[in-house]
């Protein structure tokens, strides 16, 4: 990361005059304070750690035990054997395969979709110029401070009366609108992508649209990626909305997970079999990726 | 409206007519897909909200609209639950929100020493926020079981307990609270140690050779500088916790939040209105309240923070 690092708050307002300061002067070399970390320090992060891990390890642990184990004093903490058996009991009460094909499908468009989306908007409003473009970059902007779920209830009814409830495509088309997507993308091709190369790929003759593909597409793209990212986890974990438009018959992972833990299932190791299964492919990717995630976090990821 | 007509040099004279207009309007074309979703998905419902919270709107019968004026907002008022929820989710924005903040403070001034491991550290403390709030909040749930839960267990070594985590208020709130405060204080961590990282270190330095302890350090560098960023978090922070829902909702699987509404949140009374009683009016009233609700709280950020800055210049 290189001269990212500011919250939003403040790289809102002068993005171009950072931007055009920075392949000159590298101003992080002078930036921040590097002590020495003491063996407190190490201690402190130490415990942190393992309050952030212990919950997974837990949840490992109560899905491999049968449920009398989980029932004891004192609590089990170490593997059992049940593992598969529980598993199994998932697959056979909550339909979970059905649930994580269908949330592999969900997550999969709407990160595909959004990042296109964000990709096509934020070039625009980061390179090209056009009546109207501050104004419907402050409304972008100005959404991200509102809360999508206030409007759940007309959205509802919406997709009744097109038909949608409990269809995929409910959860899917709605969850590609994403102000923060534009916004961050609009950000990093400010300041990645020189206005020198658009302008000498116009005065080669170049299309807007032959642009976009042959040069904007390829520098964006680690900002896409880690846009996808983003949008990925928290379209996999996303919970308000699909509990709403979806029933348990067509569920996503999570409206699964709450049916086994709304009641139908009373075995509690099998409800944290169920939860191993469900955090398992997201927790995969942030095992692989979670260098790449931390580092769009930091540069000033929005919660959700 | 600054940026209007095209600020570019004449164009070339070979260029035709034709080809200048499709420039001047190719910029929508880019726009077009996420403002189409956008209208359709984001703005109107969300403006349509403020609409349906005068009618009468049932779920079996969403065509149905009867007129009701400010009905919904005077049931609102009149309903106790309503009050308990308003009540519970200050109570438990406050609690969360602020250990979160602190430590999430502390980890990230502790992350921004020289550190071995620094990028496995940072991942680790971001794990919480790879689950979802549903997975989160039935592991927790164990965790603070009555009689088999660990945390009772380990309380019970030392002495204390058992608590009733589910039935008790302010121990049914407490472990909400926990449920929020694990998922997120790693989140906030990074993002403060973004914003330490842009302090200019010749703060620090200068503010060494006049001899201030590491303390105050933090105190007078340090925390002015994230000022900005701290803001931030108590935004978003708030905006978050005033829509709590999924954790009260999955912490013993009923939309009433506890036998006596004890953890009840705006956010699921307004789930438990409009899809377990059906009363859609009812619950774009509600929905309408909590944008309210947010409106004057990030207000009041922004004019403590407004108002901190004028002090601060003036002195």
């Amino acid at each position: 990361m290189t001269t990212l690092a500011d919250p939003p708050a403040t790289s809102q307002a002068p993005p171009t005059a950072r931007a055009r300061r920075a392949p000159g002067r590298p101003r992080r070399s002078r930036a921040g304070r590097t002590m020495k970390a003491g063996p407190l320090a190490y201690a402190i992060l130490g415990v942190a750690v393992l309050f952030s891990a212990f919950p997974f390890y837990w949840t490992i642990v109560a899905a491999s035990r049968s449920n009398a184990d989980l029932a004891s004093v004192p609590p089990a903490l170490l593997l059992g054997p049940h593992l598969i058996r529980n598993f199994e009991a998932v697959l056979a009460e909550a339909d979970i395969g059905k649930a994580l094909l269908n949330s592999l499908i969900v997550s999969g468009s709407i990160t595909l979709g959004t990042v296109l989306c964000c990709t096509l908007a934020g070039f625009a409003f980061a390179k090209l110029r056009f009546r109207g473009r501050g104004a419907l970059l402050a409304v972008t902007v100005g959404m991200m401070m509102i809360p999508p779920q206030l409007g759940v209830i007309p959205l509802f009814m919406l997709i009744a009366e097109l038909g949608w409830v409990n269809q995929l495509q409910a959860v899917i088309l709605p969850g590609l609108v994403s102000a923060f997507g534009v916004f961050f993308m609009r950000q990093y091709l400010v300041q990645s992508l020189p206005d020198e190369l658009i302008e000498a790929a116009r005065v080669d003759g170049a299309s807007t649209a032959r642009i976009f593909w042959s040069i904007v597409v390829p520098i964006a793209r680690p900002g896409m990626a880690v846009l996808g990212l983003l949008t990925f986890m928290a379209a996999w974990n996303d919970f308000f909305w699909p509990i709403v438009a979806l029933s348990s018959s067509e569920p996503t992972v999570q409206v699964a997970l709450r049916q086994l833990g709304g009641g139908y299932v009373q075995d509690q190791s099998v409800i944290m079999a169920g939860t191993l299964l469900g955090t398992l492919p997201v927790l995969l990717v942030f095992v692989l990726l979670g260098r790449q995630i931390v580092g769009g976090i930091m540069q000033g990821a929005v919660k959700g | 409206m600054t940026l209007t007509a095209p600020a570019e040099p004449a164009t070339p004279p070979r260029t035709a007519p034709a080809r200048r207009l499709r420039d001047r309007l190719s910029p929508y074309a880019y726009v077009a897909p996420f403002f189409t979703l956008f209208a359709a998905f984001g703005l109107f419902p969300l403006l349509y909200t403020a609409f349906v919270s005068l009618y009468r709107v049932e779920l079996q019968t969403p065509g149905d609209m009867e007129w009701r004026g400010l009905g919904n907002y005077t049931a609102l008022l009149a309903d106790e639950f309503f009050w308990t929820a308003l009540r519970n989710t200050f109570t438990i924005g406050v609690l969360s929100t602020v250990p979160q903040l602190v430590m999430a403070l502390g980890l990230a001034h502790l992350l921004n020493y020289k550190l071995r491991a620094r990028t496995f550290l940072r991942t680790a403390m971001l794990l919480p926020y790879a689950t979802s709030v549903a997975a989160a909040t039935l592991v927790f749930a164990q965790l603070f079981g009555r009689d088999f839960g660990l945390f009772n267990y380990v309380l019970g070594l030392v002495g204390i307990g058992p608590i009733d985590w589910q039935n008790g208020t302010l121990a049914s709130q407490i472990a909400v609270s926990t449920i929020v405060i694990w998922r997120w204080t790693g989140y906030n961590a990074l993002i403060y140690l973004a914003g330490m990282q842009s302090i200019p270190s010749e703060l620090y330095e200068a503010a060494e050779m006049d001899g201030a302890s590491r303390w105050r350090q933090f105190l007078h560098v340090t925390l002015p500088g994230l000022r900005p960023t701290i803001l931030f978090t108590v935004v978003v922070s708030t905006i978050g916790a005033t829509q709590l829902f999924g954790e009260p909702l999955l912490f013993e699987g009923s939309m009433s939040g506890g036998i006596s509404h004890q953890y009840q949140t705006l956010g699921l009374y307004l789930y438990e209105q409009g899809w377990g009683f059906f009363h859609l009016g009812r619950a774009a009233a509600i929905a309408w309240v909590m944008f309210l609700l947010i409106l004057v709280l990030v207000g009041a950020n922004a004019l403590v923070a407004r108002r901190r800055n004028r002090k601060e210049a003036g002195r």
